[in-house]
């Protein structure tokens, strides 16, 4: 097909919501590198969302079917989206950067001797190719990544950085692709999804948040910024390494694999803001951030922020917040 | 039960970086370094199934000389011993080379489990365990944060998205990327600093290993990434700044 094939992730017929971001991303580079665009679905029984896909300007819907894709196994995704690849032949191969793409695409690319760039935040066509921005060191480096060789050239696009709401409508037919697949072909054995413990506390209600991260150091420092909560009538939240350490419960983390909030104000205390944990908070109307790292990512995305030593600043806000 | 886990030496969190003047990779002349965090939990994961299961844990590190530092740490918290693929300095380099430098360096150990974190703190490619495992034709599940025996095999916990879990069985050899949360690291004792000091590191060059360029992709330039959003930032004394902020959060946007 020599186009752009994004591959869309759903579960139980509901695509994933960052599905039609990597859609928008795909329709994007097809304009502009003047490439057909195709859709993928794999499942079993998939033919209901790859119909909800029709309605976009694409050049096709492939729905990928077979009852061995019911359950997702990087074996069997890979098996079936290499023999896609390999009768249609796309240049470009686009995913969403989510947790199931982080299993089975560097598989699918490394089978055929290529390296997925992943967590793609922009990019930029030189010379009829496109140039690939993604983030090192935690956000903090930018690099510019060129694709060699002959293709199929694969990248996976971040949470946020492209918008669905940009999608062009049009119509697409859809076409089943029944993939060759065996049981024998599979070699691990997914079992039942499972939640931990039903949340107590729902931090997507919470008007103000306070969140903490790793630059509180101690776990006897949490009070303070417990303290800063309370003076705001806040919800404490945190990143992920506050909850790992054991500092706050669980849910109580925000971010990928933590709760996804949209409050009035998210204030981030001590939080470098690693894409892990925008993606759980960007969607605050007002970010506040406290970092004594000037080059932080947090700051990427505060409305407001103070650059100082949050032992100093936070106990000045709650003074302040007193008044 | 022989477990390898690879692991990564990567400049400390807290450093600041600057990209070096022919912007290909940072200026590393005055950083300091560190284990990459995830790698620290793999190893914490491979030396508790150790523990319960028998057996040794190898770690594999590909670094320049300062990398022994690390991999002496490892070995001091209890590995057995380690390998130690000798580089030159750090590039913002190519994560099939390198998989296929390290799978080539595992061949003759033929271990049972391989371990990895979940992504580094530099490259971020958060794929060198999954290109690993297919480069050695290994199973593997991501994200993993607990690892049980279940017959021939294992039962691991995966984590998904939104607080979700599964639990996945697959048999051995395999390769897992670990997940931080589920265990707090362990420090070294005095007793395995000492002993540390009289294990085995095996030293190999990339060149022995022929580590061929795979060449799909190539990266061209590094940049500090301009700022998108304006935010308003306050510096100087904290209490002014604490002072400004709480104008700004009650009359400009009115969130107070």
């Amino acid at each position: 097909m020599s186009g752009i094939l994004v591959v869309l992730e759903q579960r139980d017929g509901k695509l994933h919501k960052m599905a039609l971001e990597a859609l928008a991303a795909g329709q994007q580079f097809g304009l502009e590198l003047g490439l057909p665009v195709f859709a993928a679905v794999l499942g079993a029984g998939v033919g209901a969302v790859a119909e909800s896909l029709a309605g976009y300007q694409l050049a096709k819907v492939h729905a990928v079917d077979h009852a061995l894709l019911r359950e997702y196994t990087p074996d069997g995704f890979t098996i079936a989206l290499r023999q896609l690849l390999a009768a249609h032949s796309p240049s470009y191969v686009v995913f969403p950067h989510t947790y199931q793409v982080r299993d089975f695409a560097p598989k699918l690319a490394t089978s055929l001797g290529r390296v997925l760039v992943s967590d793609v935040v922009s990019h930029r066509i030189d010379n009829g190719s496109l140039i690939a921005v993604r983030q090192l060191f935690q956000g903090k480096i930018n690099a510019d990544v060129r694709f060699e060789g002959a293709g199929p050239n694969f990248l996976s696009v971040q949470a946020g950085a492209w918008r669905a709401d940009s999608l062009q409508a049009g119509a697409a037919a859809v076409e089943v692709f029944t993939p060759e697949l065996s049981e024998a072909q599979i070699r691990t054995k997914p079992l039942e999804l499972f939640r931990e413990s039903a949340r107590a506390v729902d931090l997507t209600a919470a008007d103000i948040i306070v969140s903490v991260g790793r630059g509180i150091r101690e776990e006897e420092n949490i009070a303070i910024v417990q303290g800063l909560a309370d003076a705001l009538g806040a919800e404490l939240a945190a990143s992920r390494p506050i909850c790992d350490n054991g500092w706050l419960p669980m849910e109580r983390q925000v971010g990928s694999s933590g709760q996804t909030v949209a409050p009035k104000m998210y204030l981030a205390v001590g939080i470098s803001g690693a894409i892990q944990h925008l993606v759980g908070m960007k969607g605050a109307k007002t970010i506040v951030a406290i970092n004594k790292d000037p080059e932080a990512p947090i700051f990427e995305v505060a409305d407001y922020g103070i650059v100082g030593d949050l032992f100093q600043v936070v106990p000045a806000l709650i003074d302040e917040l007193k008044k | 039960m022989k477990i390898v886990v690879a692991i990564k030496q990567v400049p400390a969190r807290d450093s600041l970086l600057k990209v070096n003047s022919s912007g290909n990779w940072i200026e590393d002349a005055d950083l300091s370094y560190e284990i990459n965090e995830p790698d620290a939990y793999a190893l914490e994961a491979g030396l508790q199934f150790k523990e319960k299961q028998g057996g040794e844990v190898v770690v594999i590190c590909a670094g320049p000389d300062r990398a022994s530092q690390t991999i002496r740490e490892a070995l001091a918290k209890g590995a057995d011993r380690a390998i130690h693929i000798e580089t030159e300095e750090d590039s913002a380099g190519d994560p099939l080379v390198l998989a296929a430098v390290m799978a080539k360096a595992l061949e003759a150990e033929q271990p049972d489990l391989v371990l990895t974190g979940l992504q580094s703190d530099d490259l971020g490619y958060g794929q060198t365990g999954v290109i690993l495992a297919e480069t050695m034709g290994l199973p593997h599940a991501t994200l993993i944060m607990n690892i049980e025996p279940e017959g021939d095999g294992i039962r691991v916990k995966r984590e998904l998205e939104d607080g979700w879990f599964q639990n996945v069985d697959m048999p051995l050899p395999a390769l897992l990327t670990i997940q931080s949360g589920a265990t707090k690291l362990r420090y070294a004792t005095l007793m395995g600093i000492k002993k540390a000091k009289t294990k085995e590191v095996k030293s190999l060059s990339v060149a022995e290993l022929c580590g061929a360029g795979s060449a799909s992709i190539r990266v061209e330039r590094l940049y500090v990434p301009e700022k998108s959003k304006h935010s308003q930032i306050f510096d100087g004394p904290p209490k002014e700044a604490a002072a400004k902020l709480v104008e700004k959060l009650r009359f400009e946007a009115r969130v107070l």
